[in-house]
């Protein structure tokens, strides 16, 4: 317990709070560019959650209580992964909580919530779409899971700061499991994080939507909770992936000092991750949804291959 | 963890990018596509014994390497190539079992091998005897690869990466065979697939199709 921990943790919360609506903006901003269209504002998404948040919400006569406080829990539980992943500093005091297969836990726990509340007013498209995300969970969650035991089998535990701690202060050596991991983590993010192989997140098209689907019967403060929460998820999975292949510039042990270096250097690697996102999303088109299987179970594959190499290899 | 010289590394990435290639032979379903992907295993494996190569000062494999670049990356490709244009099978798509459990049991046939390769790797000294498990899957894959397929290229393409594999298997258990050998098997490899490829012809007269099934009748007209 100490001080320097706390301010770096509290930092890392803020900083993934304000940044995450940036993150989504710039890989809009870099999709549209991409495709030669205008492009919308960077600012785009913190005044759509402005504007509903100073609106009147709407809720169904029909909706539990689920569907009002699913919000609040899946915005908590993506506060909760944002303290735990380490994107700035490896001393996190909370982190020490919960582990990396927790961390997964958190993700389904937020999508099971989204998936009741959508289920819960009981109209045909929120059931379509919570049964859809359902599927697609099943399927990713293995996968993401086999990408961090990959990493903990490297570094010998399943604390998300003791492995990027390893990871960033190892000596130099080629890692062909790390490789196999990162390919699989991205699969996992793209279907997780509702992008262009998987689902479209910019579509209302009723055959195709999963995400949107869910969310349709939300208005005003919910939703801009859930499309907040959203973008944290995305910011989180960002975060993950930077942390796990490319560790470096993050602050270590009690240098809480280094946070602020290590702001920039991650506002940088966000960058650079969200051109390559709305890169991956203009290069690809839309898969069906029955090829979501064959999609997700490629990710397995490389992420078990990658763990079974580093088993007999030991790199 | 003991630190391994930086070409072991090198033949490590190469092994696993074997791996890789195997299954991606064995998930793909266009005829051109997997040619190219065997192609490719061909460049990783050349790459690999030239690194051995260099890194154990053995003179010999890069004669081996040489032999496997020109006659796995442009040869025998090039063959298969001419081939599927004669057939005229350049689009073919292959209804495939259920390319996902292909994938699941590719993947018990890896643990499989990999257990296998524990105790054999233990007793060689070679420095890249922790690949061998990775060489004993390729060749589980293609074996693999040739019983799920049904028509005959895709088969004669997963026998060429199965004797790959075994290349692989040689080379880091022993630093490969010895030339004579090895010039042997590359003629062997390489008049059987001429050889084949005379067969398709024949197949394909007789059945006008080069689907495999229709050679599992012993007597006409049941």
């Amino acid at each position: 317990m100490n001080v320097g921990g706390f301010i770096s943790q509290l930092l890392q919360v803020l900083i993934a709070l304000a940044l995450a609506p940036l993150l989504v903006g710039w890989v809009n901003q870099c999709r549209a560019w991409l495709q030669n269209k205008s492009a919308p504002s960077l600012l785009l998404p913190y005044r759509t959650i402005h504007k509903l948040f100073i609106k009147d919400a709407v809720v169904a006569d029909t909706a539990s209580p689920i569907f009002r406080i699913a919000p609040y829990i899946v915005f908590g539980a993506m506060c909760c992964a944002a303290a735990i992943v380490p994107s700035l500093a490896t001393d996190l005091p909370f982190a020490s909580a919960a582990d990396a297969i927790a961390l997964v836990g958190l993700f389904a726990l937020a999508r099971v919530f989204v998936a009741l509340a959508a289920m819960d007013t009981g109209t045909a498209f929120g059931s379509l779409g919570a049964r859809r995300e359902m599927f697609i969970g099943f399927l990713a969650e293995p996968a993401l899971l086999m990408v961090l035991f990959t990493a903990s089998l490297i570094s010998g535990s399943t604390s998300l700061p003791t492995i990027v701690d390893t990871l960033a202060h190892r000596e130099f050596a080629i890692y062909p499991s790390l490789a196999f991991a990162g390919v699989a983590f991205t699969m996992v993010s793209l279907a997780e994080n509702a992008r262009v192989p998987v689902d479209n997140p910019a579509t209302h098209l009723e055959l195709t939507m999963i995400h949107e689907a869910m969310i349709l019967e939300y208005s005003a403060r919910h939703l801009a909770l859930i499309e907040w929460a959203s973008a944290m998820k995305l910011f989180n999975y960002s975060c993950i992936g930077l942390a796990l292949f490319f560790p470096f510039g993050i602050a270590s042990g009690g240098d809480w000092l280094g946070v602020v270096g290590a702001a920039p250097t991650l506002v940088a690697k966000l960058a650079i991750g969200g051109f390559a996102l709305a890169l991956i999303e203009t290069l690809s088109a839309k898969m069906r949804i029955f090829r979501a299987p064959e999609f997700l179970g490629t990710a397995f594959l490389l992420a078990v291959l990658g763990m079974l190499v580093n088993l007999l290899l030991g790199s | 963890m003991t630190a391994i010289p930086f070409y072991a590394q090198i033949i490590n990435l190469l092994a696993a990018l074997l791996l890789l290639l195997s299954f991606a032979m064995l998930a793909q379903r266009r005829v051109l596509s997997l040619v190219n992907l065997f192609a490719m295993q061909g460049l990783s494996l050349a790459l690999s014994t030239a690194i051995v190569a260099y890194g154990t000062a053995q003179p010999h494999l890069y004669w081996s390497a040489g032999l496997t670049f020109v006659l796995k990356v442009f040869l025998l490709p090039w063959l298969l190539h001419r081939l599927i244009r004669q057939l005229d099978v350049r689009w073919d798509v292959e209804g495939l079992i259920n390319i996902p459990t292909t994938m699941l049991i590719g993947i018990v046939l890896v643990v499989f091998s990999f257990n296998l390769a524990v105790p054999i790797s233990e007793l060689a000294s070679t420095v890249t005897r922790s690949t061998l498990g990775i060489a004993m899957a390729c060749v589980m894959l293609s074996f693999l690869m040739m019983i799920t397929r049904r028509k005959a290229i895709p088969q004669v393409i997963g026998f060429l990466s199965m004797e790959n594999g075994l290349f692989f298997a040689a080379t880091s258990a022993t630093y490969g065979m010895p030339l004579v050998v090895e010039l042997g098997i590359a003629l062997d490899v390489l008049v059987g697939m001429l050889i084949l490829g005379v067969f398709f012809f024949q197949i394909r007269e007789q059945f006008d199709s080069l689907d495999l099934k229709h050679l599992e009748k012993l007597k006409e007209g049941e």
